[in-house]
């Protein structure tokens, strides 16, 4: 990690402390929950897209994977919800490997389609195998994490544990990034063909990743599943995997913070949006959340356009050009070119 | 008994037929993009929804003759094609292939929630293209609409024989899918060959959503599984093979109704994807080309 990474922590976790104080409802605090998970599944996802190059449509399924593992586990076989999540961890790996290591032997981008494919199956399996998953009418009853004989009851009590599991979870993936597999990925990135002739095992690194980013969605299912104590298959259905996509390419790919920032917006925007129906009513349009997909779609495609390295990226150089703007005044010369 | 099973089989037969039709026309159009582009075009199921809802308007609302209703959907669907091209692939400079699929899934995005803007959340209904009763083969039922969407199916099929075999356009294109530089060197001009792929593809994908409308009742969020399912057909086929997609799409409608028939049909779709992923994972480079050929081509 570089000197910036540990301003961006404690930047992070000065947010993550205050936050509950601004917002003050228990409503939000509960929206903030929710885009922890959605945090800790991009950090995965980025490690994927952006360091390995690699599009996976079917990160909804890992998810649906761990949050059925523990929901299963914990409420029909009596396990703790520790190791409940640990085993749909293990499960979800498992099932990366099988998935990822025929597709991405293959160049191109047949691991977006397998993988949809992949989410598509396990919905359809979470729906209709009813004696096993519950089928629509879903699991009850899940019991909330505790944590060293504490249980996490309020929702400002699991909003910190959450939290503490994307810090924990971020600082985990610098620490990839930065080590051996790290550069070899970057290097896959760059040009694959370059990479394996420098010596870097290009299949075996990708798979790797592909696994590691399953384990991060299954992780984060399973904090859902102790949070809301209830799942259904809805959640799971192809459209949030593809939303997921969606918030890490908005951030920025070749960055972790990129992912951060991109889930933190994207799930706040449904609320942000709602606030935006009230003025939007006042000058004669009706705003449903029913759009919010035209609007997810709209911001996707003119980041990918017009700031295809995402915001994070933007919002870098855009401080960077302030900050020589800002030196420059103050030698007096605003508009010398240097 | 027997009898009994003879019609069954018949029965999921044309069922699995004419579903594989436009499994085969979804690829098809797959298959366009895929070897003007290198990319998979994720708004290509969104294509065939888009055709499906514009005729059901047109016949159905303003009540439009079928031909001509049928002509200005293909028209619409065209157009927004060449409009996706243009505004959304086009202007990238220096693409990567992530960035370009990217945009395809946030263009998808857009015409499905842009679809459930218009059309409402519900299905649509539509009459079928002819009122004739069902015909009966051996006890089973075939609608005459099926007849229509097989036809329909061979009579793309031979256009696009046709197309890239006997005219100048078609012959750029095959071109530009061989190799881009070469195609670019001998004086063709790629770019827009990339937006013909594109209008032929949506306009191909329009013609299936409207023979199928009658069948299914069309709805927005249609888009993704027809889509996915087509892509199964191109790769079975052998992605960027057109011939291959078609009997590939005609087989997977079958093996679809087959098992739904007699394994589930809740898992109807699963057993279709695990085809799709089966054939990915054992044969990438699909059912139908020869493994010399495969060879050659980077996977």
């Amino acid at each position: 990690m570089h000197a910036k990474d540990y301003i961006g922590f404690s930047i992070l976790i000065g947010m993550v402390l205050v936050m509950p104080h601004l917002v003050g409802n228990d409503y939000y605090v509960g929206v903030l929950v929710f885009a922890a998970f959605n945090c800790l599944a991009c950090i995965g996802l980025c490690l994927l897209m952006g360091y390995a190059g690699q599009i996976s449509l079917g990160h909804g399924a890992f998810i649906a994977i761990g949050a059925y593992a523990s929901g299963l586990l914990t409420t029909k076989m009596g396990w703790s919800p520790w190791t409940a999540m640990a085993a749909g961890a293990f499960l979800a790996m498992a099932i990366a490997f099988i998935v990822g290591i025929p597709t991405l032997r293959l160049k191109g981008h047949y691991l977006a389609m397998a993988t949809l494919g992949f989410a598509s199956i396990v919905h359809i399996v979470a729906v209709a195998a009813v004696d096993l998953t519950g089928g629509p009418a879903g699991v009850l009853g899940i019991p909330r994490i505790g944590l060293f004989g504490f249980s996490l009851d309020s929702d400002i009590q699991y909003y910190y544990f959450a939290w503490t599991a994307v810090v924990i979870g971020l600082y985990l993936a610098f620490n990839i990034i930065d080590s051996r597999i790290g550069r070899g990925l970057r290097a896959i990135h760059g040009s694959e063909d370059a990479a394996s002739a420098a010596g870097v095992n290009t299949s075996v690194y990708k798979i790797q990743v592909f696994a590691l980013s399953a384990v991060y969605a299954s992780v984060s299912g399973s904090l859902y599943a102790y949070y809301v104590n209830y799942i259904d298959p809805g959640p799971f259905d192809v459209m949030h995997s593809i939303l997921l996509v969606t918030m890490v390419a908005v951030g920025g790919l070749r960055h972790l913070w990129g992912a951060v920032i991109g889930a933190l917006l994207l799930s706040l925007l449904p609320e942000m949006l709602s606030f935006a129906a009230a003025p939007l009513q006042a000058i004669g349009i009706e705003y449903k959340p029913d759009y919010d997909i035209i609007v997810y779609g709209t911001i996707l495609l003119l980041i990918m356009l017009f700031l295809p390295e995402g915001l994070f990226a933007g919002l870098a150089a855009g401080c960077k050009s302030a900050w020589n703007l800002f030196k420059k005044i103050l030698k007096g010369r605003p508009f010398v070119r240097e | 008994m027997e009898t009994g099973l003879i019609t069954d089989l018949l029965q999921f037969l044309f069922m699995g037929i004419q579903r594989g039709a436009i499994y085969a026309m979804v690829a098809i159009g797959f298959n366009m993009i895929y070897n003007s582009t290198g990319i998979i075009n994720f708004a290509q199921g969104e294509f065939v929804v888009l055709g499906g809802l514009m005729m059901v308007s047109l016949t159905m609302s303003l009540k439009l003759s079928l031909v001509f209703a049928f002509l200005m959907s293909v028209a619409f669907v065209t157009v927004v094609g060449i409009l996706m091209e243009r505004l959304t692939i086009n202007p990238v400079r220096r693409p990567t292939v992530l960035r370009l699929i990217i945009i395809t899934i946030a263009v998808s995005m857009l015409f499905k929630g842009s679809a459930m803007c218009f059309w409402g959340k519900g299905s649509h209904y539509m009459h079928h293209f002819t009122d004739a009763p069902p015909l009966e083969v051996m006890g089973a039922t075939i609608l005459p609409q099926s007849l229509w969407v097989i036809g329909i199916l061979a009579l793309v099929v031979i256009g696009y024989v046709m197309f890239f075999n006997w005219t100048m356009t078609g012959k750029c294109m095959r071109a530009c899918a061989i190799n881009r530089d070469a195609a670019r060197l001998a004086g063709i001009n790629d770019r827009r060959m990339v937006m013909l792929s594109f209008a032929l593809s949506a306009a191909i994908g329009a013609v299936a959503g409207i023979i199928i409308t009658p069948i299914i009742q069309m709805d927005y969020a249609r888009g993704a599984l027809l889509g996915l399912k087509g892509f199964g057909a191109a790769v079975i086929g052998g992605l960027g093979n057109s011939m291959g997609a078609v009997a590939a799409g005609l087989l997977l409608g079958i093996i679809e109704a087959l098992s739904g028939g007699f394994i589930s049909s809740h898992y109807m779709d699963a057993i279709a994807l695990l085809v799709m992923l089966g054939v990915l994972f054992v044969r990438p480079g699909g059912l139908f080309g020869s493994s010399e050929e495969v060879r050659l081509k980077e996977f």
